[in-house]
């Protein structure tokens, strides 16, 4: 039989991961709404209390606690920040290129500081000329001795300003088939983050571009087989990307329900609180049902991951269904609270707007379903 | 080495008391719709002991009375970084008052052995009689001091404690061993940590009845109960608007006196 309980210590980890987000993220977000900056405070007590540490194996410093344990992470964090739990989903999408594809001298060299939160990560693929289509990158490598020298610059990198180590894909000067995934440091010359966006949602989470200018990167810092790149940072955005957004939106829907069923207790119209007018109760159940259909996908994914199943498929569904119903949710939520809907005082037009914003990050829906298009096919 | 006992109780979340419901027959708490979650106050007395766990050599055990789903906050506490957990567990403890409560923990602390100081929150946010600390210390036959708010002196035989009065402190000396209950000025209670998680692992709780505190059943669980609860109901809130009308200076001035008419200032 399929067991879809969640174990006593995994119900630890969910309660564990609330408290820290109410505790410490949630009196941050004030600010990171107004100022749209990451919170140092917040970088700094998610590396206190291991969130960057749960899918770095145990040898190289980390809590080796896999991929169920960091979805419960991620949904818990969502619900009270959509913009922590990106920047915490992007940190890990950035370590495990290094821990899949890492040489045992990386893994040794970077694994122990990002678990603890001293070294910050990244993944940087997206170009202008090359968001759907990563073979349409256009920063280049060119081989020098054993080196590499790296040109170029990428777009909408998510913790592009507070991260120091970041694994980078390029194209060969000379074969357009050939890419080059790399781990670059800060210690390294030659690159450097430059403009910073301004999000409609997830203010809080920093979204940038970085140049690499004449970048040498030696050998050493090649991740998997040179020519070999895209595979690399496809594997890890194919699960480690995609789930981590499911987590987002799956987070941000709880939100949604949990605020709007607030809502609808108190707002008193007809005489009654509108709960119990069926018009909102229908848009309540919706909620819940999407929500429900969303867990199942993302906790089965993630199951399967953990036991080293190939799962980008899966998650792909995943990503498409929760982050879709998740903007969904946030449009009834407003929608439930009529005119304070609009307003900021109200939690969902913050929801509303970093709705907007799980769309693209990681895929964007059409590309999740050219991914499942391909897999009914096969 | 110091030798901590830290006393938790599983209660409703009170985050969820609008679900709590009172039983008209019993009069006690139906909790079966709300999820039990370590008593708030209990969660300071577990950060006293974990402070001092880390400022030298102590070990923490942590006891708790209750059903068989308590065990969940006793492995909570271990997971806080409390090194062994006892559960007292059975039917014959049902229905106890903060007298067989505190009778039958006095007992547990008993067969853990040797201890040095006792723990305890104030008060549970369900039942708040206070009485359960105190009680206990009597049964130990130990000096207690309740509601404190710092731990002045925790080196050798003696410490000092402040402890809560209404309007200030008392500082107190008193000799180990002996029961401390703490209020929520103590100190700030970490939260759970994944790795204190996994660390839990590892970590035994034992499970006692009546036969392992080799006890009489009168003295415990409605048997060994004096006080009974003879009604219990709740309270309705209700919310009232009046509107104040006049000159900003006059509206406020309303506004006070209003607020002192109804004792609010
Ligand atoms: C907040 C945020 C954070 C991000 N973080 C990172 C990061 O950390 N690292 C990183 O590398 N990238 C990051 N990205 C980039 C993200 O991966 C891209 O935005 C995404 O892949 C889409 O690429 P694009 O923006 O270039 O859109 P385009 O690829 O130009 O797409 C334009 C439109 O065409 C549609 N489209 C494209 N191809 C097809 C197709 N085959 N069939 C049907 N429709 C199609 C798209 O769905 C879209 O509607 C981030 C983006 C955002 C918004």
């Amino acid at each position: 039989m399929i067991d879809f309980t969640f174990s006593e210590e995994q119900e630890m980890f969910r309660k564990a991961a609330r408290e820290f987000a109410e505790t410490q993220v949630a009196p941050k977000i004030p600010v990171m709404e107004e100022t749209g900056e990451v919170s140092d405070a917040v970088v700094k007590a998610l590396g206190e209390a291991e969130m960057m540490a749960l899918t770095i194996p145990e040898e190289y410093g980390g809590l080796g606690l896999g991929y169920v344990a960091r979805m419960i992470a991620l949904e818990e964090i969502s619900r009270v920040s959509v913009a922590t739990a990106m920047m915490l989903q992007v940190f890990a999408l950035g370590i495990e290129p290094i821990v899949k594809f890492g040489s045992e001298e990386l893994k040794k060299k970077y694994l122990p500081g990002l678990a603890k939160g001293e070294r910050l990560a990244t993944t940087a693929v997206t170009e202008a000329t090359g968001g759907s289509d990563p073979t349409g990158i256009r920063s280049a490598y060119k081989k020098e001795g054993d080196d590499f020298i790296v040109n170029g610059r990428k777009c909408f990198i998510t913790n592009s300003h507070i991260a120091d180590t970041i694994t980078i894909l390029t194209k060969s000067e000379d074969d357009p088939k050939a890419f080059c995934a790399f781990v670059i440091d800060k210690d390294m010359e030659g690159w450097r983050a430059t403009h910073k966006e301004h999000k409609v949602g997830m203010r809080g989470c920093n979204t940038g571009e970085l140049a690499f200018e004449n970048l040498r990167i030696p050998k050493t810092q090649l991740l998997g087989n040179e020519g070999k790149g895209l595979g690399v940072t496809m594997a890890a955005i194919g699960d480690v990307g995609r789930g981590g957004m499911v987590g987002c939106a799956l987070g941000l829907q709880a939100a949604c329900l949990e605020e709007s069923i607030k809502f609808s207790n108190e707002r008193v119209l007809y005489g009654k609180p509108i709960s119990a007018l069926q018009g909102i109760q229908n848009k309540l159940a919706e909620i819940k049902i999407d929500l429900e259909a969303g867990r199942l996908l993302a906790y089965r994914a993630a199951a399967m991951q953990d036991n080293g199943i190939r799962c980008s498929n899966e998650f792909a569904v995943a990503k498409y269904f929760t982050t879709e119903v998740a903007q969904k949710a946030a449009k009834m939520a407003v929608d439930i609270h009529g005119g304070y809907g609009c307003m900021e005082e109200y939690a969902v037009s913050r929801f509303w707007r970093d709705a907007a914003v799980l769309g693209p990050s990681a895929g964007t829906s059409d590309i999740m379903k050219v991914i499942i298009g391909r897999w009914v096919l096969a | 080495m110091l030798n901590i006992v830290v006393c938790v109780k599983a209660v409703p979340d009170p985050k969820e008391a609008c679900n709590i419901k009172i039983d008209p027959d019993t009069k006690t708490l139906m909790r079966c719709e709300v999820p039990f979650v370590v008593n708030p106050l209990d969660k300071n007395a577990m950060e006293a002991a974990l402070q001092l766990k880390e400022q030298g050599d102590a070990h923490i055990s942590v006891l708790s009375m209750g059903p068989p789903e308590a065990g969940n906050i006793v492995k909570e506490c271990l997971a806080l970084g409390a090194d062994q957990g006892f559960l007292l567990s059975d039917p014959a403890f049902g229905g106890a008052d903060a007298y067989a409560t505190a009778y039958t923990l006095a007992k547990g602390i008993e067969k853990i052995g040797s201890f040095d100081v006792v723990f305890c929150g104030m008060a549970s946010s369900d039942g708040s009689t206070e009485w359960v600390g105190p009680e206990m210390a009597t049964f130990l036959n130990i000096p207690v001091v309740t509601m404190v708010k710092e731990i002045v002196e925790s080196e050798g035989e003696f410490w000092q404690v402040k402890a809560s009065l209404e309007n200030g402190y008392r500082l107190m000396r008193v000799q180990l061993p002996a029961v401390f209950t703490v209020t929520r000025d103590l100190n700030t209670p970490r939260t759970l940590s994944f790795s204190g998680i996994i660390k839990a692992r590892k970590k035994e709780i034992s499970e006692w009845g009546i036969h392992e505190l080799g006890v009489p059943a009168e003295l415990l669980g409605v048997k060994g109960s004096p006080t009974v609860v003879s009604n219990l109901s709740t309270t309705e809130s209700k919310r009232e608007v009046e509107m104040i009308s006049g000159t900003r200076e006059e509206k406020a001035e309303q506004l006070v006196q209003k607020l002192a008419e109804a004792g609010v200032i």
